[in-house]
């Protein structure tokens, strides 16, 4: 949260002072008022081999920021380090720190649960859990400790309602959510993890799976949910990411290669391997 | 060349096509086959057919039911041989006879031939005579006899019907406090140290004692004289033969004429005696009555081994698949559960034996039960032992297909629930086993198939040809699982190979089988439409 200071954070941990990484390079240092998030030489084996390579970025509050890149450079992986659920794979190990407000995710008095409900994370395939619409969006409240029926209707009204999904299933919360259509899932999808109050919503190529229509409606929804949550998408549709984004991160070979704001790195990228990939020449 | 391959190609297509349809097919005829032999053997047992009086040349008159006409083996062409129920067991000492037809001189079908079923020797074949009380005689002549017969039946009924209240209740009662009394006096012999107090409750025991003695000789008493008066009326019928006979009227469960019945009359008693097979408690070492006790045996012992394997299979497979390590010895611990599938179902009938009542129950005699020793309470076969064995021996069915079910449940929708935060206990808890809740229960309804035919193990381990009592019943604690219990599976054995009158059985073999079918289907259609409910609740289609 931007106004908090690491000391209030529920993380508990010391603030370090903000270093710089990697310092000058014009490319990698846009202008950010401020960050929620700091990684800094930040490196990720998946057993021997290496999926992410020194990165050094700052992710800006209540900003939507895109990371793009080939498949397989690594921008899924960095997302999924920024609510640790990279933990869940056997084999992985990460050397570097991640700041969330100034607190490093990697300290050992961290809860990654508590981590966990305070950056929530929207898949690329639309995950509803096999029961109603309503256990769906109540599961995260639960699971946090809230068992009054009025605080969970209240909070599942709230959450489908900041998901622009109310109108369409108010009338049938008490249904499998399954029967929802591909665009109404991923939506629930982004009202279950609201849901929780997260100050962080991480989106894995969110749309990938949506026809055009119901992409657009994601894309409606992100620009308004930037008021209360800071955003940060892993996309492969490069005119979603200039649609939607505030900066923009290219990943390439699991190195951060460029990192701009948006209008900045689509009109005038400085490196040749962004300009070559933005331009349709490989990736 | 390219279209000329093609068509070989579809022409493979096609035949391979016709070889699973007729696979199908030869299953589909197969089962329906099983079903149809046993439907004709078995629905016919409860059809009364009419009597035929037969003269013979030499002289000998025959009364009974045709049950089979075949052609004489190396005789005349035409000539046949017909095997007759003719009952009367305490007569004669045979229930059937075959009667070459050539050798038959008169064949009628009298109106007055009666059919007796009796609670002792079978069924009787003639002709009433009389109705004695007591050797005055009350009713003389068929026709009287007949109507008078009828009001008589229903109060012997009545009579014996108090007579059963009695011995299942009031003295079932107080022998069941004389037992109490005496493991009490002996837990007191064995427990409690010398002295005045031992001596009080001793004789405080004893005189308890002397009560329900006393309790039990008046009990007694009016036990005898209800016998008394049940037995008391005598039928006096003849043979076709024309041998008399005197029995008491209270042996007589149902007095028929065939001869004289209409359809409706014949539908009727059909109805009442396949409401009696499943309603009965068994007569004459199973041949007769009902075989109620071992529906009841059957469903309670696979429902109880649902309870056991249920929650023990899902437990093992979600360790397996949630949170075991995957690895060698993963692999070899999935191999030898499957492997365990395979082991032959007696191994585990005498596993069951050694462990569960030797040595389980044996201890639980010494801990819980020690004053009843030597007699075994928990340390014999039983309907528990019986469940568990069974249980050990279904649980492969469960955990393969719970982990199989497990194995379903994307790896997304769990990365889902604990990127909101939930940890794994919670995600497996709350999200995967309800995901996987049909998979579990196809396990289930396999294991209880499995279970519900399976009869080989359970000989060993609590399974009896004839149960005295039910393992439910109104004597606390009310549900008797150390009882031993009767079983369809068996009894069709019994009926079938052990049975002392096997030509009479042959109709109950299939009629049991039938009915074991039908009860292992009834279960699983249970099951299944839970499992459907679970799939319309957990997926899209219920929109």
């Amino acid at each position: 949260m931007p106004g908090q200071t690491a000391a209030e954070s529920p993380l508990g941990a010391v603030a370090l002072p903000f270093e710089p990484t990697p310092g000058d390079d014009p490319a990698l240092t846009p202008h950010l008022p401020q960050a929620i998030f700091e990684t800094h030489g930040l490196h990720l084996w998946y057993g021997a081999s290496q999926a992410l390579f020194d990165i050094g970025l700052r992710i800006a509050p209540h900003r939507i920021t895109a990371f793009i890149g080939p498949s397989g450079c690594g921008k899924s992986t960095l997302l999924r380090c920024f609510n640790r659920l990279n933990d869940l794979i056997d084999d992985v190990r990460v050397e570097g720190r991640i700041l969330l407000d100034g607190a490093d995710l990697h300290d050992g008095s961290v809860d990654v649960n508590v981590l966990r409900s305070r950056v929530g994370m929207v898949f690329q395939k639309s995950n509803p859990f096999p029961k109603s619409i309503y256990d769906n969006v109540a599961y995260g409240p639960r699971i946090h400790g809230t068992r009054d029926r009025a605080t969970l209707d209240e909070r599942v009204e709230r959450s489908l309602r900041g998901a622009a999904l109310w109108d369409e299933v108010k009338d049938r919360l008490h249904q499998s959510a399954l029967g929802l259509s591909g665009g109404q899932q991923q939506r629930l999808c982004i009202a279950r993890a609201i849901a929780v109050e997260p100050e962080v919503i991480l989106l894995d190529e969110p749309c990938s799976a949506l026809d055009p229509i119901a992409t657009a409606k994601i894309e409606e929804l992100m620009l308004e949910l930037k008021q209360r949550y800071t955003l940060v998408i892993v996309t492969h549709n490069m005119q979603q990411a200039s649609r939607v984004s505030d900066y923009t991160a290219f990943l390439y070979l699991g190195r951060l290669v460029e990192y701009q704001e948006t209008e900045k790195l689509f009109i005038h990228p400085l490196k040749k391997q962004t300009e070559a990939y933005i331009t349709g020449r490989f990736g | 060349m390219r279209g000329r391959s093609t068509g070989s190609r579809d022409r493979l297509g096609d035949g391979l096509t016709s070889l699973c349809a007729a696979a199908l097919a030869l299953n589909v005829v197969l089962v329906l086959g099983l079903l149809g032999v046993l439907a004709t053997g078995g629905l016919g047992a409860f059809w009364q057919g009419p009597l035929v009086l037969l003269e013979l040349d030499d002289g000998r008159r025959i009364l009974g039911e045709v049950h089979d006409v075949e052609p004489i083996p190396e005789g005349s062409p035409g000539a046949t041989r017909s095997r007759l129920e003719v009952g009367n067991r305490d007569v004669t000492g045979l229930d059937f006879v075959w009667v070459e037809g050539p050798a038959v001189t008169r064949e009628e079908r009298p109106a007055d031939a009666v059919l007796l079923e009796r609670l002792a020797y079978g069924n009787f074949y003639g002709f009433v005579a009389e109705i004695r009380h007591a050797g005055d005689v009350l009713a003389t002549g068929p026709d009287e006899v007949w109507r008078t017969l009828g009001p008589l039946l229903e109060r012997k009924r009545a009579e014996a019907r108090s007579i059963h209240r009695l011995e299942r209740g009031e003295i079932g009662r107080v022998n069941h406090r004389i037992e109490q009394l005496r493991l009490q006096t002996r837990r007191v012999e064995l427990r409690d140290p010398a002295g005045p107090e031992r001596a009080a409750r001793l004789a405080e025991l004893v005189g308890e004692q002397e009560q329900a003695q006393t309790a039990y000789a008046t009990l007694a008493l009016r036990l005898a004289t209800l016998r008394e008066a049940w037995l008391g009326d005598t039928l006096v019928v003849e043979t076709a033969d024309g041998v008399p006979r005197e029995l008491p009227l209270g042996h007589v469960v149902r007095a028929l004429r065939p001869n004289r019945m209409d359809g409706l009359d014949k539908l009727r008693l059909y109805a009442a005696r396949a409401l009696e097979f499943v309603a009965d408690e068994p007569r004459e070492s199973n041949t007769e009555g009902g075989i109620f006790p071992a529906i009841f045996g059957t469903v309670l012992m696979v429902f109880l081994m649902s309870f056991a394997v249920a929650p023990f299979g899902v437990l093992a497979a979600l360790y397996l698949r949630e949170y075991a390590r995957q690895g060698p010895l993963v692999r070899l611990v999935r191999i030898a559960v499957n492997n365990l599938a395979g082991v032959p179902s007696i191994v585990f009938g005498v596993f069951g034996l050694g462990f569960f009542v030797y040595f389980v129950g044996g201890s639980l005699d010494r801990w819980l039960a020690p004053e009843a020793l030597p007699t075994p309470t928990f340390g014999t076969g039983g309907i528990l032992w019986a469940s568990l064995t069974l249980a050990l021996l279904t649980v492969p069915v469960v955990i393969v297909a719970t982990e199989e079910g497990l194995a379903a449940v994307p790896r997304v929708v769990r990365e889902g629930s604990r990127a909101l935060g939930a940890t794994k206990f919670e995600t497996t808890w709350r999200v995967v086993v309800p995901a996987a809740a049909p998979g579990i229960l196809t396990g289930l309804i396999l294991a209880m198939a499995r279970a519900a035919g399976e009869v080989a193990p359970l000989m060993i381990v609590g399974m009896v040809k004839l149960a005295p009592t039910l393992p439910v019943d109104g004597l606390p604690p009310f549900v008797h699982l150390e009882r031993k219990f009767m079983h369809l599976g068996f009894h069709i054995y019994d009926l079938g190979f052990q049975s002392p009158n096997v030509e009479a059985t042959k109709p109950l073999v299939f009629a049991t089988a039938l009915l074991l079918i039908a009860v292992v289907t009834l279960m699983n259609l249970m099951a299944v439409s839970v499992r459907n409910h679970l799939r319309r609740k957990y997926s899209g289609s219920a929109v």
